[in-house]
């Protein structure tokens, strides 16, 4: 098993949060992994992205040249990664940040829309799980309880109080994911 | 796993974890992009709290350099890391420092440069890392990691080597190495050695206190005398020599029925490992070889590569060609050397690496 992923959007979207709660779900899963992320001025107001592969073999490269699976929350990132999406993987894009929608036929496409969701219950903060939620729902590689601890790994102290909260994002997300084509 | 556990970390999260569980007494730093997690990280960690460590942000490179200067004369295990432009701020201490015959570690997480440049990953600091950078004569052991958790053991490494051969060490990484996470095994906490361990340990040399020795120690590297300095030059070259002759230090990917070979370090050879799997896949008989120690440089690894055969080398570097120097002296003509490169920041990607193999030596 070797899953590689790329999470794009804008900063503060939770997008490298998103990448390491997958990632330290995948260390308590006792795969390989790692976690590679944009940095920079690319985080101040413009676009981030981080990829993450688990494996069960040693991590050759941690940069990729393409993708199983490309979570998308913006146009431009969905302009940037779907030419990059190997054929028959996975694309999952946020319905709110996408004018565009994508176009390629060789993919599986979903989408989530977990803007409209979070902005409802009025928990922004659970954006980024609720994707990851949507995306674990497809592809279940980590168990639901090594992701619950892969996020309280993940998360200060003084956050533990909202893992609760996470769960729920987690699994109304696996709710909320729907097949495009 | 009681006391060692499997973490989550970024390259630079785990330089400050290792300075602290290695035993160091201090690390004096300024920020910079890739690498200000170094220092970040420490102070989150409050070890002056644990194990004593003093963590103290300089007013600049040059002053941490000189801080470092002189917590080394005095036997202290000190360290600290900046990126290239800052490194370059540090060369002159550097010098001072391997001239002293002092043991430190500096680690230089590489950006693109020339100048102020870029904060994206790059190895174009080879030759200031490796030839010099300082004026004189003198080398650093340098060591370059290509995982997460070679960051982390190389800060032992490194400050043990330093110790040995009392001269500084690199640990030359890039802002890809820095800024990645990846699972991490700590070490258990190797106690600072006290005022009493140190004068008994390194009393020869350091300006510890004179104590009841009759001649006190001091650290310097002006001698007025050409005769004198030509003698401590000499020793400098003697102890560099033993350095090349033990220290040598390389990992070998899939080489050993190779018939082309890559070299490459770092991140670059992260990227070359993945190149020999997709060479591999295609029934072309690619292998890596990763020097560890840029200098000492693996040379009699890659001539014994030569002399067995291989008939091509590629190194693959992120820079104009700089370490493919070194690659040419070690093959000395046995094979055709050829270099790939991107600059400025740019990663190149495991497939490109390998298209160039094939038109450089395959064709």
């Amino acid at each position: 098993m070797k899953e590689t992923i790329i999470i794009a959007g804008f900063g503060g979207q939770g997008v490298l949060s998103m990448g390491k709660i997958l990632a330290y779900s995948g260390v308590m899963q006792d795969f390989e992994v790692s976690w590679m992320p944009s940095y920079g001025p690319e985080m101040r107001g413009g676009t981030a992205n981080v990829t993450v592969i688990l494996s069960d073999r040693k991590i050759s490269s941690p940069i990729a040249n393409e993708y199983d699976t490309a979570i998308v929350l913006n146009q431009q990132s969905l302009d940037k990664f779907e030419p990059l999406i190997k054929t028959g993987g996975v694309l999952i894009y946020d319905t709110n940040g996408v004018v565009n929608p994508p176009t390629r036929t060789d993919i599986e496409v979903y989408s989530i829309d977990a803007a409209s969701e979070c902005a409802l219950t009025g928990q922004s903060k659970m954006f980024n799980t609720m994707i990851l939620g949507g995306y674990l729902k497809l592809r279940p590689i980590v168990e639901m309880s090594n992701v619950m601890e892969g996020l309280k790994k993940s998360l200060p102290e003084r956050a533990w109080a909202y893992l609760p909260q996470n769960e729920a994002a987690i699994i109304r997300g696996g709710e909320l994911i729907r097949k495009v084509r | 796993m009681a006391a060692k556990d499997v973490k989550l970390m970024k390259g630079n999260e785990v330089i400050a974890h290792a300075a602290i569980r290695y035993g160091c007494d201090g690390y004096f730093g300024y920020p910079i992009t890739p690498q200000s997690e170094v220092m970040e990280t420490l102070m989150e960690l409050r070890p002056w709290e644990t194990t004593g460590m003093v963590v103290l942000q300089a007013e600049s490179e040059l002053s941490s350099i000189n801080m470092v200067y002189g917590g080394a004369a005095t036997g202290k295990r000190v360290m600290t890391s900046s990126s290239s432009p800052g490194v370059s701020l540090m060369c002159e201490g550097l010098s001072y420092l391997a001239a002293c015959e002092l043991p430190c570690l500096v680690v230089n997480c590489q950006r693109g440069g020339p100048g102020l440049g870029t904060i994206q990953p790059s190895q174009g600091d080879y030759y200031q890392a490796c030839k010099g950078g300082g004026h004189g004569d003198y080398h650093l052991i340098v060591l370059a990691p290509s995982s997460v958790q070679e960051m982390y053991d190389f800060v032992g490494l490194g400050f043990d080597l330093a110790f040995k051969y009392r001269t500084p060490s690199m640990i030359l990484a890039d802002g890809a190495i820095g800024q990645m996470m990846e699972k991490v095994v700590l070490s258990e906490q190797r106690p600072r050695l006290s005022d009493e361990e140190i004068a008994e340990r390194y009393g020869s040399w350091a300006t510890c206190g004179k104590g009841k020795r009759k001649e006190r120690n001091v650290a310097t590297s002006l001698f007025m005398d050409s005769a004198e300095l030509e003698e401590v030059n000499l020793r400098l070259q003697a102890k560099y020599r033993k350095i090349e002759a033990a220290e040598p230090r390389w990992e070998q990917i899939e080489c050993e029925d190779a018939e082309y070979i890559i070299v490459a370090y770092g991140s670059s050879a992260r990227i070359c490992s993945a190149t020999v799997e997709m060479a591999r896949a295609e029934g072309i008989k690619l292998g890596l070889l990763r020097p560890i120690t840029l200098y000492p440089f693996p040379s009699k690894a890659i001539a014994a590569l030569a002399e067995r055969g291989v008939k091509g080398f590629l190194t693959a570097e992120l820079n104009a060609g700089q370490m493919v120097d070194d690659v040419r002296l070690a093959v000395n003509g046995a094979a055709p050397v050829e270099y790939y490169g991107r600059m400025g920041g740019i990663l190149f990607n495991s497939d490109e690496v390998l298209e160039v193999l094939k038109s450089k030596l395959i064709k």
